[in-house]
């Protein structure tokens, strides 16, 4: 039963999975919270290991969550719901349609989806800064959590460091400071 | 057949080979895969995988499983998709369920909450950085400024559910740029690539 809903689950996610891996991270967390898979904190710590891992975030965080909720069927379950609409779009596209992504009601459709999208993901980031003490009632570990995330975000945009070292470097000064 | 069966271990093994030395998203393998299929092996022409990069992004999915699946069908039809789809997804898959297993084991350990304290925070910063990248190339006119505001507010303070946001995106597109059509304005459709 949890693994029919798991494959549905991420089947709907998959079919709406636009505009990169980040823009999913809103709609699994909506999901996984909905059916009572994991919390929203254990969902951060998700996408922190999705983060570390090779290849695409959202399927790596769609392993996870499969294998949190039911061991191995799990993983297996999730990963073929999140990618079996992008092969049967795509083996529709590739067989009938070459020139899909011309068409201009497709690229008016992205000129609403594209700003919607990082409407999504800003959404996403106030969420989990709330659901993580970063924002919130000052004290010493919200404080210290908006320094660690300020300096991460310097890190990521002017330094162009690679998420990996921001994790571990997050990691250390975590291990330090609590 | 029998040269077919053979084509399909080779399309599986290049797309292996490819997917586990990319850290950092989807992206990250993009250009190892064209110096794979175009380079090395020849298999896509350099004009054609520019426009199968194209579409692998306006299909919903992950761009690197996307273009995957559409080298391996161009290659040997349904099964050189499947092919290429189970090549590009085990390695990771599998480094993934290692790292969930890891993680299982170590996440009671207080050194580890106290980093993961810590690494939260980061995260956070993570998702903001990605919704910049994105959003250097998503805003770039009035419209699509109020409409990326008006989708983090809603989000925010309703209980609107993240998918039925997108779905609206997608409407919302097509209409407002056939509004502006009978009013007599032009919609500049991409951003300008003056790079």
């Amino acid at each position: 039963m949890e693994l029919l809903s798991l494959f549905w689950t991420f089947l709907l996610i998959g079919t709406v999975s636009f505009g990169g891996g980040y823009a999913m991270i809103p709609v699994i967390e909506a999901e996984v919270s909905k059916h009572g898979w994991m919390t929203t904190q254990e969902f951060t710590d998700v996408i922190a290991v999705a983060g570390m891992s090779p290849g695409p975030i959202a399927t790596n965080s769609a392993i996870f969550v499969g294998y949190h909720t039911a061991a191995l069927p799990g993983a297996i379950a999730a990963t073929l719901g999140m990618v079996l609409p992008s092969l049967a779009l795509i083996l529709i596209i590739a067989s009938v349609f070459f020139k899909f992504h011309r068409l201009p009601i497709v690229k008016s459709a992205f000129y609403g989806l594209r700003p919607i999208i990082t409407g999504l993901i800003i959404y996403s980031a106030i969420h989990f800064a709330l659901a993580n003490r970063v924002l919130g009632e000052w004290s010493f570990e919200t404080i210290s959590l908006l320094g660690i995330f300020s300096l991460s975000l310097f890190a990521l945009v002017k330094l162009r460091m690679h998420p990996i070292v921001v994790i571990v470097l997050a990691g250390i000064c975590g291990i330090v400071l609590y | 057949m029998g040269r077919n069966r053979k084509y399909l271990g080779q399309i599986f093994l290049a797309f292996l080979k490819i997917a586990p030395a990319t850290f950092g998203g989807g992206y990250a393998m993009i250009p190892l895969m064209e110096k794979e299929v175009v380079e090395k092996r020849k298999w896509i022409n350099p004009q054609e995988i520019g426009e199968i990069f194209a579409i692998a992004q306006s299909v919903p999915g992950a761009i690197a499983i996307n273009s995957a699946i559409f080298i391996g069908y161009r290659l040997a039809g349904v099964l050189g998709a499947i092919a290429a789809m189970i090549g590009i997804l085990l390695p990771t898959f599998l480094i993934v369920i290692a790292l969930s297993i890891l993680f299982i084991f170590v996440k009671d350990n207080p050194y580890m909450e106290a980093a993961f304290t810590g690494i939260r925070a980061a995260v956070v910063a993570m998702i903001l950085f990605a919704a910049y990248k994105i959003g250097l190339t998503a805003v770039y006119d009035k419209t699509t400024l109020v409409i990326m505001i008006v989708t983090a507010v809603i989000l925010l303070f309703l209980q609107v559910h993240p998918v039925a946001v997108i779905l609206a995106g997608i409407a919302l597109g097509i209409v407002i740029v056939k509004v502006k059509e009978w009013f007599g304005y032009a919609t500049q459709l991409e951003k300008d690539e003056d790079k």
